[in-house]
């Protein structure tokens, strides 16, 4: 075994350290912030690196805050099989700004980035194929982002009439309802002691 | 004279018998060699994601069994596993225990599913005859603890939902005496047939370095010789407890894939049976009454009791505000469950990181050079199901 994660989270922050926004490690788990203009070198680095050696991508995705400037965060899952750490990679963009994509460095990052282009919106740099992936031929729309309702806006059925599958505007017989049962009553914070008492029999 | 050369474009799918499921393949070949595929995936899209963002997390769960159908419980494993680390909760060992059990099930049914349909794919039918009858079994072991034959809803956040009942690790077990006969049978059809090895061997070969930057996982980079098993590597839940090996393949083609299947069916079964003669007693869920649901019988005579269910059941249980990435390995690689909580009753954002995706990612690459009849022979070992790859 080699690297702790804390020798890792020493050994990145000292060799990127201008690149690296924040890090921390939550649940064992490496996460970095890192700004969009680095990002292409960083996770190079991560790669290609004799100590980190993060040979594998796990996993591209991202998260909408339609409240933030700054509205999405992509995250990158990487994962060192040498070392068995695992770390995460956020950037927070806004709607309009292009990511480098990382074809180059990991191939199985095309469909993935894709999947969030396809989701979310984001476009992506000298990417080799930026189509839609996991939505119908034909969509409109980037299902999800939070103000994309979730009925969608067109469904499809068969007419009769013409003979043929046709697309139309979402019709609800009723609106969509959201149950809102959250309420302040936070309740006590012991557990019971009957409980606590069959647990001590079991040790 | 010049010869000139014309490719012409093959529509495989959506709907075919070796596509495993709605998989569209636009085949560029020429004459009888593939030149080009490019997989149109997406046709089994459900919107997962998005419907989990929108349900509490008790109601999110179930939405995995639909993930990859063939092995429910793995998935709700995922799920359970990040809601109890967002949360801090521990599961009782009985639990575990179960879990662990029921996990190993999910892995045999998932390989015996692809074993037989692989060799369906080459030509050979009896098999799956054969396997089918043991999925069957395994199911209703599946339908005696949850009530339903796939879509269980059983691993649930704090535990599992009920005590086996009586006499089913009686049956597990003799299940896993007899199974190896059954895995035995299976090998004496295929492991030395000569059609199947010549429809498998150095088919689809990946090298070491390939199946990494493929995001390969599960029996893909095992096949290919990389030692890599969550279960072994990053335990969770009870893993360490138990004695099994990692198969590992030599030469990363459809052949190595399938042994290595056989072989952890193999392991599984000492997994089960381990587990059935360890199983502790205690509790099989936490006893956290603001996670899990109170005992139908204290409903009647606690008031606490009978708050604790209702609350649950209409606002559900909030789960601390933090992010969380969990993976297991999944009977078809590494399924992880990327959890953003908002400190709400509803998760904020849930990304599935399905194995399968990257599998049929790789399709292109895996197949440039070879002949069209090898193109189900590769899916068949990819191990590909489209519930989890279009979620």
């Amino acid at each position: 075994m080699g690297l702790t994660i804390v020798d890792l989270e020493k050994t990145v922050n000292s060799d990127l350290t201008t690149s690296i926004k924040t890090s921390e490690i939550i649940f064992n788990q490496l996460i970095l912030e890192i700004d969009l203009e680095n990002l292409y070198s960083s996770i190079l680095y991560l790669k290609t690196n004799d100590k980190c050696k993060f040979k594998q991508l796990i996993d591209i995705t991202a998260v909408d805050y339609p409240k933030n400037s700054k509205r999405f965060k992509i995250v990158y899952f990487l994962l060192s099989h040498e070392n068995n750490l695992r770390i995460m990679i956020n950037t927070s963009i806004d709607e309009k700004s292009q990511v480098p994509s990382i074809t180059k460095i990991f191939p199985s990052s095309n469909w993935m980035e894709r999947e969030v282009f396809d989701m979310y919106g984001i476009s992506f740099k000298n990417h080799p194929n930026l189509k839609r992936i996991l939505t119908d031929y034909g969509f409109e729309g980037y299902p999800l982002r939070k103000d994309f309702p979730l009925t969608g806006h067109s469904e499809v059925r068969y007419s009769e009439d013409k003979k043929k599958v046709i697309s139309e505007p979402v019709k609800l017989e009723q609106a969509y309802r959201n149950f809102d049962f959250e309420s302040p009553w936070e309740g006590t914070k012991y557990i019971k002691q009957e409980n606590n008492k069959n647990e001590n029999k079991d040790k | 004279m010049k010869k000139e050369t014309k490719t012409i474009n093959l529509n495989f799918g959506p709907q075919h018998p070796a596509a495993h499921g709605v998989l569209r393949l636009i085949l560029e070949l020429d004459g009888e060699v593939v030149e080009k595929i490019d997989p149109h995936i997406g046709l089994l899209h459900r919107g997962t994601e998005k419907l989990i963002e929108h349900k509490t997390y008790a109601q999110a769960l179930p939405y995995f069994d639909r993930l990859d159908y063939v092995a429910p419980m793995n998935q709700e494993h995922a799920f359970a596993l990040a809601i109890e680390k967002l949360l801090n909760i521990e599961v009782p060992i009985r639990g575990q225990y179960i879990r662990v059990l029921f996990c190993e099930i999910g892995r045999i049914l998932s390989h015996i599913l692809n074993i037989t349909t692989q060799a369906l794919d080459v030509g050979a039918l009896t098999p799956s005859l054969w396997g089918f009858e043991e999925r069957e079994t395994l199911m209703t072991f599946y339908e005696r603890v949850s009530g339903s034959r796939l879509h269980a809803n059983y691993f649930r956040p704090g535990g599992v939902h009920k005590d086996l009942p009586m006499g089913l690790s009686d049956d597990i077990f003799s299940f896993c005496e007899n199974f190896p006969k059954i895995i035995d049978d299976l090998e004496t059809l295929l492991t030395e047939n000569r059609i199947f090895k010549q429809r498998n061997v150095n088919i689809g070969v990946v090298t070491k370095k390939e199946a990494l930057e493929h995001s390969f996982s599960g029996v893909m980079l095992r096949g290919s010789g990389i030692p890599w098993d969550l279960r072994k590597s990053q335990p969770y839940e009870c893993y360490e407890d138990f004695n099994f090996k990692i198969p590992v393949g030599k030469n990363g083609d459809c052949y190595d894939r399938y042994l290595c299947r056989i072989e952890e069916m193999r392991e599984s079964i000492k997994i089960m049976k381990d587990c059935i003669k360890k199983m502790p007693t205690g509790p099989v869920k936490s006893i956290d009454g603001k996670v899990t649901p109170p005992k139908k019988k204290d409903l009647k005579n606690s008031m606490e009791a009978l708050i604790h269910h209702f609350k649950l059941f209409t606002e559900g249980f909030r789960v601390p505000k933090g992010e969380i990435y969990t993976a297991v390995e999944a009977p078809k690689g590494e399924f992880g469950v990327y959890l953003i909580s908002d400190g709400s009753n509803r998760p904020y954002k849930c990304k599935i990181r399905a194995p399968g995706f990257s599998h049929l990612q790789s399709m292109d690459y895996l197949l440039k050079g070879h002949m069209l009849a090898d193109v189900p022979a590769v899916l068949g070992s990819l191990d590909i199901v489209f519930g989890e790859v279009d979620r």
